[in-house]
């Protein structure tokens, strides 16, 4: 077996496993023995591959980016998931999470959201569905991302503010986890990241694969080759990394490169560059690194992007960084900031902020010519006008 | 023999058990609780190490920890507090944290301060069971310490019953699916819970947790289980009236 698969007891190396309260154990414990039956299962796989195609708008493009390729001197392609329905990677989950929920006869969904993304996705599959949706949402990101707020509003979803620690990811995880353990028979915890207990990290990737899949046929088509040099992908808890990754984890010679979000600068205080800041602990029911103090306690991390801004890492980025299969990066705001605009005015593409830190890399990188690099364009800029237009006047003025 | 033991074979009912967070209010409040807890005639104290994010609990203690780390809090203070007072107390006390803490802390560390200071019992809720058998089982032994496991109604009869070959202190019946804090009375399934936990002839003491907040709930819980263990109703009572008038909280709950 890949030595970058879950093992039987659900760990990625050291990392992973389920740190969790005896509460929550016989859901866990529930989904744990199921979800890898159901996900194999044909009716499964049917529906799930019928809703991408027909709902979600996939195979998306991978769009060789003339451009930028000319401005890098590389030939670089775009994995267009900002081109899915809801605008993100993140309904290529939903869609398979809200699957296998319904296959376990839930019928309340519970989900947490940082950016708003899975939040929103939660809620459009919850409609599909006709599911009862309960969005966890910081209060810092519900002001933040305010159009994806009334996005899951419309749907039909609740959005519950998160109003502890800093208010961000971390506390509507917190909060989330919480009503699991309030409702632990009819409710479903639909997890928008590759985190959580086992079996979260590993089914979210196994859902996100599709992205990866789609590169390896895609790049063929149009390069002969279906394994580039690099794949960059943003990480906060590492979703779309995982995605873009995972049909090239044991294709030793494709670089897998992750990029963090550096905040206002990875020694500044400010930050949520994970892997450079964190150690080995545990969150959200994994073991991971993380960041936290001296005493274990999680410190409060920093990015202007909402989907970023988690002070851990997915167990399997941990294993990916730990055994140095993976190469971590990372952007500042600005450095995403300027990113966001130079792709904007190259490629006529709109970023989500989260994404700009992926291309935020791309003139810190010691780049070949003829490099062929994918950069998972995992969301699109929507949601972030409002940051965008606060740049755009201090660059007009 | 440790004194939980001795004290669950001298007294097998009505046990009354208080959690209080560590700092709060005040930073330094910590010897006085104990301290008066002890006098007001409470069994046994968990005394909650803050945590930033405890998933387990509910808001009142979520909130009454984070304002404790505010205050300044930290595993070396707590320990250092509980040194102070060591030789005033020998109520039996069991420190109730998460995993992430020990394992910051260094396990191995944490124990031997556990045991210098006179803990000899843990409850750490997200430790898997699976790393206390294979790794920290013996380790705690080492030290004196014994673990305390939750049960809820949702826990199979199996693993309850794995729980109870496992367990030297007590097993943590939570009493509500719900987390911490919940408030009303106790129902009918929560007596039937009781009652099959009952039917099981477990040799663990029984004391249950969780929404537990009233001479009403506490009598109700009593009649089924061992004893209760009450924590957000009290963190929220010395959080309004400080620490002084604790045996006015205690004998309104144990009606002595």
């Amino acid at each position: 077996m890949s030595e970058f698969q879950v093992d039987k007891n659900g760990y990625y190396g050291q990392f992973g496993g389920a740190y969790i309260p005896e509460l929550l154990y016989p859901n866990v414990k529930e989904l744990e023995d199921n979800y890898l039956e159901i996900i194999q299962s044909e009716a499964f796989q049917k529906e799930y591959l019928y809703l991408l195609k027909q709902y979600v708008g996939r195979p998306t493009p991978l769009y060789y980016a003339p451009n930028l390729s000319d401005k890098y001197g590389a030939h670089i392609y775009l994995k267009r998931e900002d081109l899915n329905h809801t605008g993100a990677h993140k309904v290529n989950n939903t869609i398979g999470q809200i699957l296998i929920a319904k296959h376990l006869g839930k019928k309340r969904i519970i989900a947490e959201t940082g950016a708003g993304q899975h939040g929103v996705a939660t809620a459009t599959v919850c409609a599909l569905m006709n599911l009862e949706c309960i969005v966890f949402m910081g209060e810092v990101d519900i002001k933040r991302q305010a159009p994806n707020v009334a996005r899951m509003k419309m749907l039909g979803a609740k959005v519950v503010a998160a109003t502890s620690g800093s208010k961000t990811l971390k506390d509507a995880t917190n909060e989330a986890i919480r009503d699991w353990i309030q409702h632990p028979e009819e409710t479903y915890y639909l997890i928008g990241s590759v985190v959580g207990p086992h079996p979260y990290p590993d089914m979210v990737a196994r859902l996100q694969a599709i992205i990866s899949e789609e590169i390896k046929w895609q790049l063929k088509e149009q390069t002969g080759k279906e394994n580039p040099d690099t794949i960059i992908a943003c990480v906060g808890g590492g979703s779309n990394a995982a995605g873009a990754f995972y049909h090239y984890m044991d294709e030793k010679q494709v670089e897998l490169v992750a990029v963090e979000a550096a905040g206002l600068g990875v020694n500044s205080g400010e930050s949520a560059a994970t892997s450079q800041l964190g150690q080995v602990g545990v969150i959200h029911g994994s073991k991971t690194i993380l960041m936290q103090d001296e005493y274990g306690q999680i410190v409060e991390p920093y990015s202007i992007s909402a989907g970023l801004d988690y002070p851990g890492v997915g167990p399997l980025h941990a294993h990916l960084y730990h055994s140095k299969r993976g190469t971590f990066l990372n952007a500042t705001d600005q450095e995403a900031l300027d990113a966001a605009f130079e792709l904007t005015k190259l490629e006529g593409i709109i970023p989500a902020l989260e994404t700009s830190h992926a291309l935020a890399v791309l003139p810190k990188m010691d780049l070949k010519k003829n490099q062929v690099i994918v950069i998972n364009l995992s969301g699109r800029g929507d949601k972030d006008l409002e940051t965008y237009i606060t740049e755009l006047e201090k660059r007009e003025a | 023999m440790s004194k939980l033991s001795q004290l669950f074979a001298e007294k097998p009912n009505r046990l009354c058990s208080v959690y209080f967070t560590s700092g709060y209010p005040k930073l330094n409040d910590t010897g006085t609780i104990i301290k008066n807890l002890e006098k007001a005639g409470v069994d046994f104290l968990e005394v909650g190490l803050p945590y930033s994010d405890p998933m387990a609990d509910g808001p009142t203690i979520q909130e009454t920890s984070s304002i404790a780390l505010k205050n300044g809090i930290n595993l070396d203070l707590i320990f250092n507090q509980l040194e102070e007072i060591k030789n005033q107390v020998s109520i039996p006390l069991i420190a109730m944290g998460y995993f992430n803490q020990v394992v910051r802390y260094g396990a191995e560390k944490f124990c031997e301060k556990c045991q210098s200071v006179g803990i000899q019992t843990l409850v750490l809720p997200d430790m898997p069971m699976i790393e206390y058998e294979q790794t920290y089982k013996s380790m705690f032994a080492k030290y004196g310490l014994s673990n305390v496991f939750l049960i809820t109604p949702q826990t199979s009869e199996e693993r309850i019953k794995k729980i109870d070959e496992m367990t030297d202190a007590f097993i943590y019946v939570v009493a509500s699916s719900s987390i911490t804090g919940a408030k009303g009375t106790i129902s009918k399934a929560q007596i039937d819970y009781f009652n099959r936990i009952k039917s099981y002839n477990l040799k663990s003491t029984l004391i249950a947790g969780f929404g537990i907040s009233s001479k009403d709930t506490f009598d109700t819980v009593c009649e089924h289980v061992n004893g209760a263990i009450i924590g957000s109703a009290f963190v929220k009572y010395v959080g309004a009236n400080g620490v002084d008038k604790i045996d006015n909280f205690v004998k309104e709950i144990i009606g002595n």
